[in-house]
């Protein structure tokens, strides 16, 4: 994994200024930008989480769609059926349902690698879109499922409280936090002997076995944590969505997953992050700017491929060896 | 006393009969070369052996126990290891986090997801250790990717070593490497074996360092095993000397 | 009786153009490893060229000649791969498959907007083409005979792309390309020429089943979001590289779509999801793939 040249502290340094940079936003612009930016935050969620099985692990899934989506319609349907609002039921229940579905059918993928695994997993993620598009008295079909504003920490909104305010401070909180605690979590498990096995795998899948590593069931670790980290987000979204549909079970989503962890850098622990919150931006500017909003993203993404296929990340990284290599002034 | 031993073990590949009905065995604390030309069976004996592939017959017994269809997991953990022709490394990994990968997975440690592989001190001591028996420290923070040949042929070695084998299987440890390099690399590998007692097998084309470095040599031909001796008694056996020696020079 | 046959037409109307979608990727995959995300898109691309062609000259020319139009669907999705593969692919051989998935997604997304661009988000139709060919009662029930015709072509199309592939000197050329590349090359094949013709041709066949079936369905926007999917389902189950697993599969498919449609409405597409999950498990390769 090619890491960002600079000292240990000094990458903690800079990732605790982001941090406080980052709480301190709500206090400095318009509750549209801090509700943009949580959106961003709970994407960087998803993409950290799919990395985890494309950068460390080398398996491309074009099914993690799947996950989000098992997330968000599990909040849904607690809202639908339980009555339940709370933030903190919502965080639970999308983790458990996501862990659940990614564990079944991470067991089935990873007994595949390479296209065939790709194709699996795409089939799945169409599997659950069909069954949520069809199933109109269960999960409202094509209009989808709507989902109020939730409890946090057991406060509620108050009546007559601007959503847009409440969701730009509280909401965003919450969301930051959750998002700083995932990324420790993340960062931890990749520097974990666990870690360094996936990435032998990823290397070289047969000398992993030689040093008795078994593949198969890493991989599905992997995939169990990968598809977790997805449904969490998929948990966090909905309610900033208000409404979850089954567009975001589509394959074309999980494109859009892969375009993002692309777009800041596969190759780096960073980049998912980075290419997840600009690539809300990129698609809010577009979708404002013209209705061939696709057509563009579709450009971005092939000249990405073309001319820059470590992503913004992996350039940054070398732009930064290159200056470290310079001569001192 | 006997670390392996096969009865009639045998792999056909459609009509080719790459191991064909092998009995061999190998003593604790023998360093033994594994002789013939391309496509004798030697790679594909070591693949039977090391669970690459399932035999069609036959038997293998490691240590009074009985391996033959075990899978490569269970066989690492009974002591068997090995290294590739081919060099088989983790090129996005450090030279150290190759070696250490292998004392994780030895010590079970690859289950952990929330400790950090480069706080275990005792871990990297000992990955640093096994680095500096192959003449690797140096290079430990550099990319496996990024070595010369001769480096990488030596920490696929080493990275077999680290999984503290009973048995060690090498395949053509200096092949694909120049010439002159070719001694230091021998020599560091077989001062290792020595000094740590380890049982190695080594498949080699190059007779000048078979004869050098092992005190018995097994040579195979068409899948059998075709000779088993000395040095002297190798080089005087007419079979071998037609099939193999002579003509046999290619690194 | 009637209403089984009426079944077993629809199930060879659905194949038909699925053969052609689904052969035309397992094609291009089998001779140049290449899976095109974007393929359902040139399908798309067929339908909107022949309803745009037909709508153009529906007021000059009397319907019958109008048919003569609609080929001309699959000559531009052919143009248009032709065009794309040199251009946006071939830099990606050389690099990880992973590459490949991504540049053919850009593509998909890139092609979608091409076509709301070019004929706007409205569906095109070509309705009159469906409507003219009259129909036949089959028992009590009346069976479109423009849909006798597709299925007809289907066949015609299966059969010459199959003594295409097998008995013409080019089909020699790109079936040792699809085996054994450097080997081809070596013998002094130009192999980027033998992709680009197999890329033209897969891309035909995707484009002719989009023109052919577009005066039954219009023209619409996703169309070929839609078909990728369920050609990804047949060439999983027939075997991605395999023209008779693309036939097979295509059959098998139109075969069950039909029952779940009539059966089970609701499950009919998560079953066919499902099939091709059941299949990717039993026998990884397909029915008729090479593993």
């Amino acid at each position: 994994m090619s890491a960002i040249p600079l000292p240990p502290s000094r990458l903690l340094g800079g990732a605790v200024l982001i941090v406080v940079a980052l709480a301190i936003l709500p206090w400095v612009v318009e509750p549209y930008q801090t509700t943009l930016l949580s959106y961003g935050l709970v994407m960087a969620i998803a993409a950290l989480g799919f990395n985890l099985l494309l950068g460390y692990t080398g398996l491309l899934s074009f099914g993690h769609s799947a996950y989000f989506g098992v997330g968000a319609y599990a909040v849904a349907m607690t809202v639908k059926y339980f009555k339940v609002t709370s933030l903190e039921a919502f965080v639970v229940v999308g983790i458990m349902a996501a862990a659940a579905i990614s564990a079944l059918f991470g067991f089935v993928c990873v007994r595949y690698t390479r296209i065939f695994f790709g194709i699996l997993t795409m089939a799945l993620s169409q599997v659950l879109w069909s069954l949520a598009f069809k199933f109109y008295n269960v999960t409202g079909g094509s209009d989808g499922l709507r989902v109020p504003t939730p409890s946090l920490l057991g406060t509620h909104i108050a009546p007559g409280e601007d959503k847009m305010t409440y969701l730009a401070h509280r909401y965003y909180y919450y969301v930051l936090g959750i998002f700083v605690v995932c990324t420790a979590l993340m960062w931890v498990i990749v520097h974990s002997p666990f870690g360094k096995a996936l990435q032998a795998i990823r290397d070289n899948e047969t000398r992993a076995e030689f040093v008795g590593v078994q593949v198969r069931h890493y991989r599905w670790v992997a995939f169990l944590v990968s598809g977790t980290y997805t449904g969490l987000a998929g948990a966090l979204w909905v309610p900033l969505n208000g409404l979850t549909t089954p567009d975001i079970l589509h394959w074309t989503f999980s494109g859009e997953i892969v375009f993002f962890t692309v777009l800041g850098g596969f190759g780096t622990f960073t980049g998912p992050i980075v290419g997840a919150i600009v690539f809300n931006y990129l698609k809010t500017f577009a979708v404002g700017y013209t209705v061939y909003w696709q057509g563009f993203l579709g450009v971005v993404l092939v000249t990405l491929v073309l001319a820059l296929p470590t992503g913004i990340m992996g350039m940054v990284g070398r732009l930064l060896q290159k200056r470290q290599k310079a001569p001192a002034a | 006393m006997t670390l392996l031993q096969t009865t009639q073990l045998t792999k056909y590949f459609g009509d080719t009969h790459a191991v064909d009905h092998v009995d061999f065995s190998v003593r604790e604390g023998e360093v033994l070369a594994l002789i013939g030309s391309n496509g004798a069976g030697k790679t594909t004996l070591v693949n039977v052996i090391s669970g690459l592939i399932v035999p069609d017959s036959g038997s293998i017994r490691f240590l009074e126990a009985e391996i033959t269809r075990a899978s490569i997991h269970e066989k690492i953990a009974a002591g068997i290891a090995r290294s590739f022709q081919l060099v088989n490394l983790f090129d996005k990994l450090t030279a150290i986090d190759n070696v250490a990968l292998s004392i994780f997975a030895r010590q079970g440690k690859t289950r952990r997801l929330f400790t950090l592989a480069d706080a275990d001190a005792a871990v990297r001591n000992e990955a640093s250790g096994v680095l500096e028996q192959f003449g690797l420290l140096p290079k430990a923070a550099a990319l496996a990717g990024g070595l010369s040949q001769g480096e990488r042929k030596l920490l696929d070695v080493a990275v077999a070593y680290a999984l503290r084998p009973k048995l060690l299987f090498l395949d053509e440890p200096t092949s694909g490497v120049s010439t002159r390099e070719k001694a230091p690399i021998m020599d560091i590998i077989t001062q290792v074996v020595r000094s740590e007692r380890i049982t190695a097998v080594i498949i080699e084309h190059d007779m000048d360092v078979v004869f050098t470095y092992c005190p018995r040599i097994v040579a195979m031909h068409q899948g059998a095993i075709l000779a088993d001796g000395t040095p002297d008694e190798i080089r005087s056996n007419e079979q071998v000397t037609a099939n193999m020696l002579g003509t046999d020079r290619h690194a | 009786m009637d209403t089984l046959i009426v079944h077993v037409l629809g199930s060879l109307l659905y194949a038909s153009v699925l053969f052609l979608i689904a052969g035309g990727l397992s094609l291009i995959y089998g001779v140049m490893r290449i899976v095109n995300l974007a393929h359902g898109n040139l399908y798309a691309f067929g339908a909107y060229v022949s309803a745009w062609a037909v709508g153009v000259m529906a007021a000059r020319w009397p319907t019958g000649v109008l048919y003569a139009l609609l080929p001309m669907g699959a000559v531009a999705a052919a143009g248009l791969g032709a065009i794309l593969e040199p251009t946006l692919l071939r830099p990606f051989y050389r690099r990880a498959e992973e590459y490949q998935l991504l540049v053919t997604f850009g593509l998909l997304l890139i092609l979608d907007d091409l076509m709301r661009f070019l004929w706007g988000p409205y569906p095109l139709s070509a309705s009159q083409l469906y409507e003219t060919f009259g129909s036949l009662s089959i028992g009590e029930t009346i069976y479109p005979n423009y849909n006798l015709m597709v299925i007809a072509v289907g066949a015609l199309a299966a059969l010459g792309i199959w003594a295409f592939v097998y008995k013409t000197q080019f089909g020699v050329i790109l079936r040792a390309t699809s085996q054994n590349m450097r080997m081809a090359s070596a013998l002094g094949i130009n192999v980027n020429r033998v992709y680009v013709q197999a890329f033209t041709l897969g891309c035909f066949m995707a484009g002719l089943g989009g023109a052919i079936i577009v005066p039954s369905q219009g023209a619409v926007l996703g169309m070929g979001v839609d078909a990728l999917i369920m050609a990804f389902v047949v060439v999983v189950i027939g075997g991605l590289g395999s023209l008779e697993g693309a036939l097979v599969g295509a059959l098998l498919v139109g075969v069950v779509r039909e029952i779940g449609i009539t059966l089970f409405p609701e499950i009919e597409l998560a079953v066919l999801y499902l099939m091709a999950a059941v299949v990717l498990l039993i026998r990884p390769a397909g029915l008729f793939g090479r593993p």
